[in-house]
């Protein structure tokens, strides 16, 4: 080894140390003790107790709150991001005609998706409010359709977060944006030579080339679905009512971690979570390979 | 062109039409947090009101009603179920459903006053502020650091460092809550701001990613030529790179304050003094203690929520430029 490289390991490494401390510390020392807590019974007070894959058993067999939790979270993700991203692509497209202010536009549809979270569920709580709610008052104004109770009701709550959802799809709209703006203009072109209508053109030309974009606001939907809190925390004052249609699958994790300080549980949940966002996550990128078109193949 | 008309006019409908409805919760937002608690309330069968109003009153101070075309004074309710009127001098007696009460403008500023008082603002405001300002601070001093070392600097390893960079960015952070939460509580760091702003100091992978993205950009020669002159790699990190990497600074210390002034999971985790709670957690504390207190709930939301539009405005192209990079190349 020269003394250049010698000098540059040396340089490398004390550059990269807040981040090797920070792996060990932060990350991987976490993560081997979610697996070593999913294996014991531990409350933070007492030592922790052996019990082996009994978290995991009582998880699966005997709790059905958790199969309840994981319907939930499902439901809302399956219903929230592909629905999202169609109204993110569908706002991006009208933006991308080049209409008259187009910033302004662009604007106001992202503006939600910078409101810090407990405000804007706190806003959302009381849009919904049955009676004196802007969604049913309005519903009642213009259509003189009488509104469910929404968050208050079971059947209409998952459906009111899904809707509330849907506020903050501006975030995926610019990314969609700035796809749309990488698409030659050039394939246009020869599609409409090709005598292409609108619905072909769409089909034919910038669903495929914005596939790269739809895979990466799916995949982080996916993981974002998976871990929505926040939300459902702040409107249902983390008890997921009414009649747990609104205990999602972190918020039950949150639930016996620090409320019932049932870590080893908690962590038996974590682990299972991370699990299924990575086999969805996986899912996805291999079936990518089927509907992802990249650039210049 | 007719066509072509058409389309721009229909595009602009639906534009309008889909504004309207992403700016009518700010709008539901603001009105109420102006409203008196009395105009909260829908009766059945009203429709939402938009402008917060407040009776009209005349000199001695008594509500103006209309009454058969013409401007009366409510006096008092009677026995009989009749309210009784002053028109003209002359005293009447109404059925509830013969006047109307005359509305003005009137905004009720009390609610903010309210909620600065239940949720203790300037101490929930200082401690938000100075969780995002350390926060922010480490984030730019360690990810710049680390993201040197994978961008500017030949060592063996590095490449597989940085494929850890990627693979934590993968991790839920909920799989690591657990253990975290028992070894900041093993350091006695529960119930202080440590567990917030320590982390930042050790590096966050998004913002490492970020960074050596655009340090990869800056030509190397431009560190050789410093290196020839004798230049320090600590001299080079902060005298060529630095300086030159303003912009992705500009967009990390931007997403990284906007992300801690939301952030709700961590202080509810890690926090446990009200003393020390940020405005994100106190407004939800807020929102658990008196659920019907709207007015004053949605005078709060809009006091957290203002400096983030503003500051969007004051950095809309850092913004912007920031989510693309960061989404396309993510």
């Amino acid at each position: 080894m020269t003394r250049r490289e010698r000098a540059n390991l040396r340089n490398g490494l004390l550059f990269a140390a807040p981040f090797i401390v920070g792996f060990l510390a932060v990350y991987l020392y976490p993560l081997v003790m979610t697996m070593v807590y999913s294996l014991q019974r531990y409350n933070v007070i007492k030592p922790p107790v052996w019990v082996g894959l009994a978290n995991y058993r009582e998880l699966l067999v005997e709790d059905p709150r958790f199969w309840t939790a994981l319907y939930n979270t499902v439901y809302f993700t399956v219903l929230s991001v592909p629905l999202g991203l169609a109204l993110a692509l569908g706002l991006a497209m009208l933006l991308s005609l080049k209409v008259r202010g187009q910033a302004v536009y662009r604007t106001i549809f992202f503006l939600p998706t910078i409101v810090p979270v407990v405000a804007s569920a706190v806003l959302w709580m009381w849009v919904f409010n049955p009676q004196s709610g802007l969604l049913n008052g309005t519903l009642q104004e213009f259509f003189g359709i009488e509104g469910p109770g929404w968050m208050a009701d079971e059947h209409w709550s998952k459906p009111a977060l899904i809707l509330m959802s849907f506020w903050t799809v501006g975030g995926a709209m610019v990314i969609f944006l700035a796809g749309l703006a990488d698409v030659p203009q050039s394939l246009y072109e020869v599609a409409d030579i090709d005598g292409a209508g609108p619905f072909r053109r769409f089909w034919n030309v910038t669903l495929p080339m914005v596939t790269p974009v739809i895979l990466f606001n799916l995949v982080i939907g996916l993981i974002n679905g998976f871990q929505y809190f926040t939300q459902v925390y702040v409107m249902t004052n983390g008890r997921g009512e009414p009649v747990g249609s609104t205990m999602f699958y972190a918020l039950y994790l949150y639930r016996n971690s620090f409320y019932y300080l049932n870590m080893g549980y908690g962590s038996a949940m974590a682990w299972i979570m991370f699990l299924i966002i990575l086999s969805a996550t996986l899912a996805v990128m291999l079936s990518s390979k089927r509907w992802v078109h990249y650039h210049g193949e | 062109m007719a066509s072509k008309r058409l389309k721009t006019f229909a595009s602009h409908t639906v534009l309008i039409a889909a504004s309207l409805l992403f700016i009518a919760p700010f709008a539901w937002m603001l009105s109420t947090s102006l409203k008196h608690e009395s105009r909260i309330f829908a009766k059945p069968g009203e429709p939402p009101q938009w402008i917060p109003t407040t009776d009209r009153l005349d000199e001695q101070g008594r509500p103006l009603v209309t009454y058969r075309g013409k401007t009366a004074a409510k006096l008092q309710r009677m026995e009989s179920g009749k309210t009784l009127l002053e028109v003209d001098a002359q005293r009447v007696e109404a059925d509830e459903e013969e006047f109307e009460s005359q509305q003005r403008l009137g905004l009720h500023w009390q609610n903010y006053v309210e909620a600065f008082q239940i949720i203790n603002f300037p101490r929930s405001l200082k401690n938000s502020l100075f969780v995002c300002f350390s926060v922010v601070i480490g984030t730019l001093m360690s990810c710049s650091l680390v993201a040197y070392s994978f961008s500017r600097i030949e060592w063996p390893g590095r490449n597989f460092c940085f494929v850890l960079v990627l693979a934590t960015m993968m991790i839920p952070y909920q799989v690591m809550l657990i253990p975290l939460f028992v070894l900041y509580k093993n350091l006695g760091w529960t119930g202080s701001f440590k567990p917030l702003i320590m982390p930042a100091f050790l590096g966050t992978p998004f913002y490492i990613f970020l960074l050596r993205q655009f340090f990869m950009g800056i030509p190397q020669d431009l560190s050789a030529a410093a290196r020839i002159d004798g230049c320090s790699e600590f001299g080079i990190y902060a005298r060529i790179v630095l300086p030159l990497s303003k912009p992705a600074l500009a967009t990390t210390a931007l997403f990284t304050f906007l992300f801690e002034w939301g952030d709700f999971l961590n202080p509810l985790v890690f926090l446990q003094d009200d003393r020390q709670y940020t405005l994100a957690l106190a407004l939800q504390q807020f929102q658990s203690q008196h659920e019907s207190l709207w007015g004053p709930l949605m005078a709060m939301s809009t006091v957290i929520t203002l400096p983030i539009i503003l500051l969007f405005f004051l950095t809309q192209k850092t913004f912007i430029q920031g989510i693309t990079l960061t989404g396309l190349k993510g």
